[in-house]
């Protein structure tokens, strides 16, 4: 009997499965080496986990708290049963620091999230954005911020998914048992961390899918799809990129996010795959959206490339009108000036309705929440942060 | 002896005899036979369709056909559905809303494919059609529920509202209680894009006050024990699409559901289902013998529970389901379905390379052997053989759109490891009434030499990450007298065909190929030597004369107009013409 949340059919249905795939996705978050190696979203050390491919990596700022990936997932079971690769020595904040306020929207820096493989990454212009980041937060975030700022923000993304997940579950939804406010999983609704929370949360926890979904992504991650312009043979091996090739199999983008909700009600094989995940985006000063399919990304970086791509029209743009485009070639460095003058940001709307900046969280977390992007002055995106704090105060 | 001159006839006379004919072909070839009849006609003409909106201006058209009633209008490539044109490239049906407004006051139809609707363009055609009735937009996107709703308030004379596969912006439910107290004239609502919630009673108001209503799809967000309310006020219904199937077993909600299934006499078509659990699908029993038209497209449910139902559809002429069906399932569907005429199988699982269900070439197979009706498939699956398609093809000779999907591109057949260029060659020569192809699979340019030869009746091909050269290119332009559009991607297709069959440009609707080879000196070749094609660029990378001549652009689209290049397009699409040299340089 598929649970009857899910036949609301809405994004919410969703980030259950996708925290559930996040581990697996994780893999494909590095590539600084030729073997798939889990990073969590900080470079941090991970404390022993269902995926056992997990390799940890340290980074300065790290230093001062751990975070386990695998913590951050909502793990979902069956009563009674324990969590798998919960640490109950994880610890992640203590109740002090949660109280400080973050000053200003908090960014991590470069290696955080974007994972240390964008430093192979050739061109310039595909850092462009990335550069930006640093530079937006390098200006704007104190060193003791830093750290406080990845969790908090985690926290505050967390707090706020699961409350409007708990808020429009059906009460007799298995799932939601997990998820549901009771005494003893304090999910930071007051408080508390969630991180912390998380971390003891194994009695109650409920596994709907199996360990085999961790491994299944990073299978599927491998299986040869041939690049656009791929070689001849239909079943060689092809370079395991991550994205699919755009439009193919050719399926309506209608059909496919249907087919992404009602996959989370196939319990059958315990995979979880949705098909896409079309988001909008908006520029400040563009005439029109465009849209990207989340699921073509695996880490930021790709899809800050992807978008700097696709806007990097209207950003020459200004310096001309489009009759003269023709003269205005992409320059790279032109591009990086402007992203790397902090000019814009990159934020995006979440479940809430509400605008952060993107890049807090860890991937699969920013896929599930995300319903919109836009690129925004930066000017316009100073105090996203405390709105978001003060959003989960007022949910307390 | 009486002169036979046209203006001996009475020009009523001709007019009543021209309106018989209703087809838009057979009415141009009227309009051919001599000047009077051409202004007979042009004044009679109440329904045009453009395929294409940049073809032809709003202008041209408002001018020749001063009196119409009814428009139809496509506009972004096909290959739109699948996310290749990029936001943005165009199809704006806003400057034609606004021409019509002023010279068509007694417009009453609308249908839109593919383009751009704004809020306010909706507003507008509430305002300016005193008797508006027919609204569809299919797989369009700009607008949202504010929209909606204004239609839903002005428009009187309503009949049929069909948003079908549309993006809308989902602001709220209550556009729908916009619709007026006394507004009665209703047939069609389809809804089933919509992602929020509609207003639940006004939804139930309305169906209840519209005894003419035939058509009712809901959206997904329409639950269960709602339907047997909504479809006890309209037993007249023809066809319905329900919203998300699944629900708790309650006794008492199936079989009031069941029963209301049972008073709508008339039904013959079903879709929605989303989610659809099993223990809910036998409330359809009572009806499925005079089901038509099945789409259970969006219904997880598996083989057995799909076997049970559609062995009671012995009426049915068109399903639509997931390739949960299974290889058994359409066995079951060849022996119990003999008037099926179109089938199509949506893969559930597309982004694994393993296979998640059993369905195979051979229910394909099944099919057009025990369905002799059966004259359009579409059909996902992993793997195919030519011997398959052969015996397809042998089977069913009176097949007219055959789309083939093969999950994996390049696969070969996957018992002999061959291209499937027999398979389909087959296909094409014995299928003599083929109107459209969609190939896949592994491919060389022999599969192109088969339908440049043999598919003299074919419309439309769209071809995929097949082929070895220009040649494969060449045969089908050169080859396929009744080629109207062809879209192609990541095939080795380059210059040489392309500017060899320039001049078959101008026969077609429109051509597109994206990821192939061809270079931007061609680009700007063929447009500078073919004015009354328009040949667009669209390269996300900058300016295609940032790089040499000989780069291949990324996207190509060429399409024939009279309306000149056109001025709506993004910064990262260009149009080759004449002038292209000045304006790039």
């Amino acid at each position: 009997m598929s649970p009857p949340l899910l036949g609301v059919g809405e994004e919410e249905g969703q980030s259950n499965v996708a925290l559930l795939a996040s581990s697996a996705s994780a893999d494909s978050l590095c590539r600084n080496s030729s073997e798939l190696k889990e990073r969590n979203y900080m470079g941090l050390s991970d404390c022993s986990s269902v995926d056992s491919s997990v390799v940890s990596t340290e980074s300065d700022e790290s230093k001062r708290s751990t975070l386990n990936l695998k913590a951050t997932e909502l793990r979902l079971g069956l009563p009674g049963s324990q969590s798998p690769g919960r640490d109950p020595e994880l610890c992640l904040l203590s109740s002090t620091q949660l109280d400080e306020k973050p000053l200003f929207p908090l960014h991590p820096l470069n290696d955080g999230h974007y994972s240390s493989s964008q430093k192979t990454v050739g061109s310039g212009s595909k850092r462009g954005f990335s550069d930006a980041m640093d530079g937006f937060s390098e200006v704007k975030i104190t060193a003791l911020l830093k750290g406080i700022g990845y969790c908090l923000l985690l926290d505050l993304v967390l707090i706020t998914t699961l409350s409007l997940v708990q808020g429009k579950y059906r009460a007799n939804s298995e799932v939601c048992a997990m998820l549901s406010p009771r005494p003893s999983s304090n999910f930071g609704l007051k408080t508390g961390s969630v991180l912390e929370n998380l971390g003891t949360q194994s009695p109650n926890a409920k596994e709907v899918a199996p360990p085999k979904i961790v491994q299944d992504r990073p299978r599927a991650a491998n299986e040869p799809r041939p690049s656009h312009n791929g070689a001849a043979n239909g079943n060689s091996s092809a370079p395991a990129t991550k994205a699919q090739v755009v439009g193919w199999p050719p399926i309506r983008s209608y059909r496919k996010n249907s087919l992404a909700s009602s996959k989370n009600t196939d319990e059958i094989d315990g995979k979880a795959a949705p098909g896409a995940l079309f988001v909008k985006v908006s520029m400040d000063g563009a005439p029109y959206l465009r849209k990207v399919d989340l699921k073509n990304y695996s880490a930021y970086k790709d899809l800050s490339s992807a978008l700097e791509k696709m806007f990097s029209c209207f950003t020459i743009g200004q310096y001309g009108s489009h009759g003269t485009l023709g003269k205005e070639m992409l320059s790279e460095s032109k591009l990086k000036d402007l992203l790397h003058g902090s000019e814009y940001v990159l934020t995006y709307e979440d479940k809430d309705g509400d605008w952060m900046l993107v890049g807090d969280v860890p991937w699969e977390m920013f896929t599930d929440t995300c319903k919109r992007l836009r690129i925004m002055k930066s000017a316009d995106a100073i105090g996203l942060a405390p709105r978001a704090m003060e959003k989960c105060r007022n949910r307390n | 002896m009486q002169k036979m001159a046209g203006s001996s006839f009475p020009e009523e006379v001709l007019e009543h005899v021209f309106s018989f004919i209703q087809d838009g072909k057979d009415r141009n070839v009227i309009s051919l036979v001599c000047k009077s009849w051409y202004e007979i006609e042009r004044w009679s003409r109440r329904r045009v369709f453009v395929g294409n909106c940049y073809a032809i201006s709003p202008r041209m058209v408002i001018r020749r056909f001063p009196e119409v009633r009814s428009v139809e209008l496509k506009g972004k490539p096909h290959f739109a559905d699948f996310s290749l044109v990029p936001d943005g490239w165009g199809g704006y049906v806003g400057p034609w809303i606004a021409a019509m407004a002023a010279a068509y006051p007694w417009l009453e139809e609308i249908r839109l494919k593919r383009m751009v609707v704004t809020d306010e363009g909706l507003e507008l055609i509430s305002k300016s059609f005193k008797n508006f009735k027919v609204l569809v937009l299919s797989s369009c996107e700009g607008f949202s529920t504010v929209g909606l709703a204004a239609i839903a308030a002005n428009c009187r004379n309503l009949r049929e509202l069909d948003l079908r596969e549309s993006e809308v912006e989902d602001l709220s439910g209550h556009w729908l209680s916009h619709f007026p107290d006394n507004y009665t004239s209703l047939v069609s609502l389809n809804i089933s894009c919509l992602t929020s919630e509609v207003s639940f009673s006004a939804l139930e108001r309305l169906v209840g006050r519209c005894p003419n209503l035939r058509t009712l799809r809901l959206n997904r967000a329409v639950p269960l024990d709602r339907l047997a309310n909504l479809l006890r006020r309209a037993p007249q219904l023809v066809e319905f699409g329900t919203g998300v199937y699944a629900s708790e077993l309650r006794p008492d909600v199936f079989s009031n559901l069941s029963g209301a299934f049972s008073g709508c006499k008339e039904l013959k078509g079903l879709s929605g289902f989303w989610d659809a659990v099993p223990v809910y699908v036998p409330a359809v029993y009572p009806i499925c013998s005079r089901l038509t038209s099945l789409n259970l497209s969006y219904a997880t449910i598996q083989s057995p529970d799909l076997i049970k139902l559609v062995s009671q559809c012995q009426n049915l002429q068109r399903l639509w389901v997931l390739d949960y069906i299974e290889d058994t399932g359409l066995d079951a569907l060849a022996a119990s379905c003999k008037d099926l005429r179109e089938l199509r199988v949506f893969p559930s699982d597309p982004y694994e390379a393993e296979p998640n269900v059993s369905l195979s070439e051979q229910g394909l197979v099944s099919v057009s052997a025990g369905c002799p009706k059966l004259q359009s498939v579409l059909y996902f699956c992993r793997q195919m053989s030519n011997a398959a398609l052969r015996t397809i093809a042998r089977n069913r000779p009176n097949m007219t759109r055959f789309r083939l999907c093969i999950i994996e591109p390049r696969t070969p057949d996957y018992v002999t490891l061959q291209p499937l260029d027999a398979g389909f060659g087959a296909i094409v020569e014995h299928c003599k009434d083929l109107q459209r192809l969609s190939l896949s699979g592994l491919l060389t340019d022999r599969v192109f030499e088969y339908i440049g030869t043999f598919a003299k009746k074919l419309e439309m091909l769209s071809v995929a990450f097949a082929g070895e050269s220009d040649l494969g290119l060449h045969h089908v332009l050169s080859g396929c007298e009744n080629l109207r559009k062809l879209e192609i991607r990541d095939c080795p297709f380059g210059d040489k065909a392309l500017l060899a069959n320039a001049a078959k440009l101008e026969t077609m609707r429109s051509l597109w190929m994206s990821s192939c080879c061809v270079s931007f000196g061609a680009c700007k070749l063929l447009g500078q030597k073919m004015p009354r094609l328009n040949v667009e660029v669209i390269d996300e990378r900058g300016p295609p004369d940032s790089r040499p001549e000989s780069c291949h652009v990324e996207k190509l689209y060429i399409y024939r107009t009279v309306a000149g290049p056109r001025f709506d397009m993004p910064p990262f699409v260009w149009t080759m013409d004449e002038d292209s040299e000045l304006r790039l340089s």
